[in-house]
């Protein structure tokens, strides 16, 4: 078991290097001069030669990817082209919101579609399945924004039960922050709750024709139990496979709903460096991005281990 | 400890008139139609019939187990222990589930909960009904797994079902059914899914546990063997429903239904010789049999093979470290004549489906040369391998999942031959009409999938299949045994007629010593990759020298209820693992005469009289002295 987690965890290692040669050659892929795209149409050549001096674009690529390199290895991101302040400074200052907000979402989701999907396995067909899965299906098609700003209109609005807009931090207490990033989570929750309740309901359904169910029930164990103790956990891996794509698509989904509930977190940051060419900044984020997304799929490999124990004795044997 | 029943005039269980349908589509069709069964306190009802027949949906709606929305118990009453399960609120009957009524399921790789140790699964049943600790349960767990003798049973509690054998699971199963101690315990099919020495064990234990504890049992199985050794009383099945029922002795004796006595004759007995001799295996359709004929002598030799070796590497551990190679096959020589069939029998685990594997040039050996008509085949590459390939054809067991789903019968038959390209479509057509015929389906099936045949019919296609190419040598492994008797039956007898009429060899692999006496020229007994005895079929079955054989001999259900061989107590004994293999004799872990020469030197495969081969230093010990101890083992 300790052997299969230590090669499971080595085996990341290629992946997040490859991860950030590809971040680095961002810049050197874009078509064109990158120092005169990123500085913009009306840009002096004196503004043009400032900002390739700072990139070091007047150098060989190769010295470029070491100097960006070794600054890496030491934590330094560079600055923003725009501001000046360090990348790393003004991730420090915007990851909470991001965090909260994402932390929330994934939570709200799970709590919600795995029950729902679960419920409607037990009674395939019925109204009630019907009734979920047309729900799951509406909440994956309508995008993000429109059920954003539906929600702003009739809860803030309307009803004026939770605040429209902003953020307020960790800092000015739990129940606050909670209050703040409720209706930006419900809205950007639908996409994530929907598949969850899908993959849910599908995997709960072909384990429910299993023997050992059957086994279960002959042992005079209750239906809830059964389903609870004996289907869920053998339903768990595609369920928390689609959770892990969650966590890492969620990361694109943040970038709208912080546009529209103008939360200062990461997704801001990312949309202002995007329409602004700070290449700093958005190489930082993509690789922030990147690196979160391998380690959660690190951890949902990890986890299947956990949920099926033969998988501990495949891997190490199929090696 | 057992409580008697609330009426002790009345049976245990009492079911009247049971009628079950399935849905198809808007329609409810009726898969049991008014079927009586009762079991009496401490008997043991026996239910056989073919698959399909209706057996465990019966047992089923018992339980109140059917399929939620696709059955319905159309009609019947189902009287146990004084109370009417029919009325009962699902409520009552999960309460009388795993208490009252245990269970055990034919599938003991597939029944037991793969992600949950076994302990807790024991564990729960008296934790549910008895309220127990989980100490308490725990303890009791460990108490029954010892009752049902799973050797080492401390460290098993904490164990995966896949780290245990599918004999070790269905132990397991066993005294899951029994941990409350029920008053009835049915088991559906417990060891068609095993070996015939584990289902002698697993029998046996069943028995023995129903005189200790006072269970009723009603045990569903195909195999009238099995019938004869358990039951006291027998159901017999046909297509839903109940056509006769009768003591074990009377129904075996005096077989009343014509249904029943059709499954008595086509059921291979031990010692009934072989269709070469003029041995009739009657088929229920009243197919003819193949007439006789003796084995051609001196036509040649169409495959020979020889010291052929197969390891496996397998890596576990820490960073694929590189553990001890499995043997899978280990020395093994044969030869097989023209237009005769060796067969190869042995416990699942020793080798057989890799040797045929070899022998189909699927895999290379590790060691060893295959002569396929006398031409050497290690050497072989490109076409003239190809070509070789083409002589040596096989049949799997399954052979749903050997036949292309999206194929028609038409097509599968003829792929081999549209391959070749020889043939323009009109020859192979006729080709394809006349295999048809051969094997006995009628044309205008050409045009089916493969789903919508039965088992026994896919297996024609895939006999069909097999020889479309004129091939030398067929390997069939296991080729009879998903099927129902009947249908086996008829398959043996078809290939004992293409084998007359093409004059084909047959490598014919199997675990059942019935069926092999009836088809077979000569017989290897494989145990751990090794040929531990071979000899012309007659000497073989009238006199085995091998310890190992005579286990496998006394393992076979007698068919006999007034000659049971099961009654006593079996150990739990199972095949050691190929990656160890026991130094000097390797039957000596199970072998009960086992001496120190047996430990410190390996028997090879010694000639005795009449082409009697046997790799022991004691040949026929078995036979000529301790039956008894012998029995102790199984
Ligand atoms: N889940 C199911 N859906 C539809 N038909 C079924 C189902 N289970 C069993 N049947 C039908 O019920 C009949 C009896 O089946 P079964 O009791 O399983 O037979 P046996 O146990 O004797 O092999 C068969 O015709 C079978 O096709
Ligand atoms: S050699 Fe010894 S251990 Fe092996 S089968 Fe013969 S008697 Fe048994
Ligand atoms: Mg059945």
């Amino acid at each position: 078991m300790i052997g299969y987690l230590v090669r499971r965890i080595f085996a990341v290692i290629p992946v997040l290097l490859l991860v950030a040669v590809a971040v680095f050659s961002l810049l050197q892929l874009t078509p064109g001069d990158p120092a005169q795209l990123i500085a913009g149409d009306t840009a002096t050549p004196e503004q043009i030669q400032a900002i390739r001096e700072k990139l070091h674009l007047d150098q060989p690529p190769l010295v470029q990817a070491m100097a960006w390199g070794s600054a890496l290895a030491h934590g330094d991101l560079g600055t923003s082209l725009l501001s000046g302040v360090p990348v790393t400074t003004l991730i420090a200052q915007r990851i909470e919101p991001t965090l909260m907000l994402a932390l929330l979402t994934i939570i709200l989701a799970v709590c919600v579609g795995v029950p729902l999907g679960t419920f409607a396995a037990t009674r395939v067909g019925s109204l009630i399945d019907r009734l979920v899965m047309l729900l799951s299906v509406m909440a994956f098609s309508v995008p993000v924004f429109i059920l954003a700003y539906g929600l702003v209109y009739f809860i803030s609005l309307k009803l004026h039960w939770l605040p429209a807009q902003g953020y307020k931090p960790l800092s000015a207490g739990l129940g606050a922050t909670l209050n703040s990033l409720m209706l930006p989570a419900v809205a950007l929750c639908g996409v994530y709750m929907a598949q969850i309740a899908r993959v849910t309901r599908a995997a709960v359904i072909e384990v429910l024709t299993e023997d050992f169910i059957r086994t279960a029930r002959a042992k005079g164990l209750s239906r809830l139990y059964v389903l609870i103790v004996h289907a869920l956990p053998n339903a768990a891996i595609p369920i928390v496979t689609i959770i892990g794509f969650g966590v890492g698509g969620l990361l694109g989904g943040v970038v709208v709903t912080e546009t529209v509930f103008n939360i200062p977190g990461l997704g801001q940051l990312a949309a202002s460096a995007i329409l602004q060419r700070d290449y700093p900044i958005i190489q930082a984020l993509t690789l922030l991005f990147a690196v979160v997304y391998v380690l959660v799929n690190l951890l949902v490999d990890l986890s299947y281990g956990l949920f099926d124990p033969r998988v501990r004795v495949w891997k190490a044997v199929n090696r | 400890m057992n409580m008697l029943p609330a009426n002790p005039k009345l049976p245990l269980l009492a079911v009247e008139n049971l009628s079950v349908e399935f849905r198809s589509g808007r329609q409810w069709v009726p898969a049991v139609c008014n079927v009586n069964f009762s079991v009496e306190p401490g008997e043991t009802l026996c239910i056989v019939g073919e698959s399909g027949s209706g057996k465990s949906v019966s047992t089923l709606s018992v339980m109140g187990l059917l399929p939620e929305r696709t059955a319905r118990r159309s009609s019947g009453r189902i009287q146990f222990d004084g109370r009417a399960l029919e009325t009962l609120s699902d409520a009552e009957m999960t309460a009388i589930r795993g208490r009252d009524i245990g269970m055990i399921f034919q599938e003991p790789m597939t029944s037991l909960n793969p992600a949950m140790r076994i302990g807790t699964q024991l564990a729960e049943v008296v934790r549910r009904h008895a309220g127990a600790s989980p100490r308490t349960a725990r303890r009791q767990a460990l108490e029954m797994l010892e009752r049902v003798r799973i050797p080492d049973a401390a460290s098993r509690l904490d164990a995966y079902p896949h780290e245990l054998s599918g004999g070790m699971r269905q132990r397991v199963m066993i005294a899951m059914a029994l941990m409350s101690r029920p008053k009835l315990l049915i088991a559906d099919e417990p060891t068609t899914a095993l070996d015939v020495t584990i289902q002698a064990q697993v029998l046996a234990l069943i028995a023995e546990l129903k005189r200790e504890f006072g269970t009723s049992v009603i045990l569903i199985t195909h195999n009238l063997g099995v019938v004869a050794e358990m039951a006291d009383r027998v159901a017999v099945f046909r297509a839903g429903e109940k056509v006769e029922e009768a003591p074990v002795v009377e129904l075996f004796d005096r077989p009343q239904h014509p249904y029943t006595r059709a499954l008595l004759a086509a059921t291979p007995r031990l010692g009934g010789g072989s269709w070469r001799e003029g041995r009739v295996l009657q088929t229920i359709d009243g197919a003819p049999s193949p007439s006789v004929m003796p084995a051609p002598a001196d036509a040649g030799t169409a495959l020979r093979a020889s010291g052929l070796g197969k390891r496996f590497g397998q890596t576990t551990g820490w960073l694929g470290r590189l553990a001890k190679p499995i043997r899978a096959v280990d020395g093994v020589s044969l030869e097989l004549p023209r237009g005769q069939t060796l067969a190869i029998v042995g416990e699942s685990g020793c080798g057989k489906s890799t040797l045929a594997r070899m022998l189909m040039l699927t895999i290379a050996p590790s060691e060893g040369d295959i002569e396929i008509d006398g031409q050497a085949t290690a050497s072989l590459r490109g076409e003239a391998r190809r070509l070789v390939r083409r002589r040596i054809q096989m049949v799997f067991q399954d052979p749903f999942a050997s036949l292309h789903p999206q194929m028609t019968a038409k097509q599968i038959v003829a792929e081999p031959l549209v391959n070749l390209g020889g043939d323009d479509s009109r020859t192979i057509d006729a080709k394809v009409a006349r295999l048809f015929d051969l094997v006995g389906l009628s044309p205008a099936m050409l045009g089916r999938h493969p789903f919508e045949f039965s088992g026994g019919q896919r297996q024609r296609i895939a006999i069909a299949r097999a020889i479309v190419l004129n091939p030398a040598v067929v390997v069939a492994d296991e080729p009879v045994s998903a099927l129902d008797v009947s249908v086996q039956a008829q398959i043996l007898n078809l290939m004992a007629s293409i084998q007359r009429e093409l004059g084909l060899s047959y490598i014919f692999i199997s675990h059942d010593l019935s069926v092999v006496e009836y088809i077979a020229d000569t017989v290897a007994v494989m145990y751990l990759g090794r040929i531990v005895e071979r000899a012309p079929r007659a000497a073989l079955y009238r006199s085995p020298l091998h310890p190992y054989t005579t286990m496998l001999f006394q393992s076979v259900p007698s068919l006999d209820p007034n000659a049971r061989r099961f009654g006593h107590r079996i150990a739990a004994n199972e095949l050691p693992s190929p990656s160890n293999i026991p130094t000097g004799c390797r039957f000596r872990t199970r072998c009960p005469f086992a001496t120190e020469l047996c430990a410190a030197s390996d028997p090879a495969l010694a000639a005795q009289d009449n082409g009697h081969e046997v790799a022991c230093h004691y040949p026929g010990i078995a036979t000529q002295d301790g039956q008894a101890r012998m029995s102790e083992l199984a």
